[in-house]
């Protein structure tokens, strides 16, 4: 979907997120030059587009008591990665699930599944109950706990609106 | 947290209305009024449990790029690296991890190109190499919690 200048200009004006008023389409339209029907087609365009993936409460999962979370990998072969990715995607353990780019010697691994629980037993269980269930078994694994967390802003997009055009 | 913030947390991690009044939409549901919704919403974002209430982006749809990287940091110099990694704007998160490749970070850019910069640019200022790993495919990101 090819965005225009204003809807980078949406973009940039919810960065910090949407307003806890209620007309919040309209307070965002406020600092815009934009009414509230401008705003509410193009953030519906934007949903329908697949730019906007989903539209909501964003969690730190840490704060809700996910304590640990590990970045659980497989070496698959190519000829059954997507396979196997899409049964692990429709595992309900897993937040996450991704085939990226193997980098040799390093790194073998091209299957990626973000596993969060509770607990570091909780995720090794999990991981465990995983193997057991798609018969993962014989591929090579490892299971890369986080220690730190540095940092967890989210992305940021949007430009703002350059004022002659905001004024429009 | 009381059970009506984790059912607000368990329904609303996706699907809030795009509609002149959206917390009055969906306030009844949950037997509130959309006023204190919105007051329980500010509440769970001041304790931290919610990041961000709005859109979540596609990068790619945007016509951006995203991307995991990983370096190997050596321990005395972790601390260092990480605070240049963090110095981005484009690095949206990063963890520490146990493994050999020690650092896993999150770029997401705006426009194509600026990925490889500022992957670049790191290598160039630590002296260490970033792994580069774009998703191929993509199975699952729903990345939702139950509270």
């Amino acid at each position: 979907m090819e965005l225009s200048d204003r809807d980078h200009a949406l973009v940039s004006a919810l960065a910090e997120g949407l307003p806890l008023v209620s007309h919040p389409y309209r307070a965002v339209g406020a600092q815009l030059g934009m009414d509230e029907a401008e705003v509410i087609g193009r953030i519906q365009a934007m949903r329908d587009g697949g730019v906007i993936r989903r539209f909501g409460i964003i969690v730190r999962h840490h704060e809700l008591g996910f304590k640990a979370n590990a970045m659980s990998v497989w070496s698959i072969p190519d000829a059954v990665v997507s396979e196997v990715g899409r049964r692990l995607g429709d595992a309900p353990e897993v937040t996450l699930c991704y085939r990226r780019p193997p980098r040799l010697p390093d790194w073998p691994y091209n299957l990626f599944c973000m596993i969060h629980g509770r607990d570091r037993a909780a995720v090794e269980e999990i991981v465990a109950g995983l193997v057991r269930r798609f018969d993962l078994g014989a591929y090579p694994h490892a299971v890369l706990f986080s220690t730190r967390r540095f940092k967890q802003t989210g992305a940021r997009y949007g430009r703002p609106i350059p004022r002659a055009a905001a004024a429009e | 947290m009381d059970d009506i913030d984790r059912a607000i947390i368990n329904s609303l991690q996706g699907g809030f209305p795009i509609c002149d009044q959206p917390f009055g939409a969906i306030a009844e549901p949950l037997g509130l009024t959309g006023t204190q919704l919105m007051a329980r919403i500010r509440k769970l974002k001041e304790d931290g449990i919610i990041s961000r209430f709005g859109p979540m982006w596609h990068a790619e749809r945007m016509g951006g790029e995203l991307t995991l990287s990983a370096m190997k940091v050596p321990a005395e110099r972790f601390d260092e690296v990480a605070e240049l990694v963090n110095s981005y704007p484009e690095v949206a998160h990063n963890y520490a991890r146990e493994h050999a490749l020690n650092m896993w970070f999150v770029v997401a850019t705006e426009k194509p190109g600026r990925k490889a910069e500022v992957l670049a640019e790191i290598e160039a200022r630590t002296g260490v190499e970033v792994h580069d790993m774009p998703k191929i495919q993509e199975f699952y990101v729903g990345l939702r919690f139950e509270a």
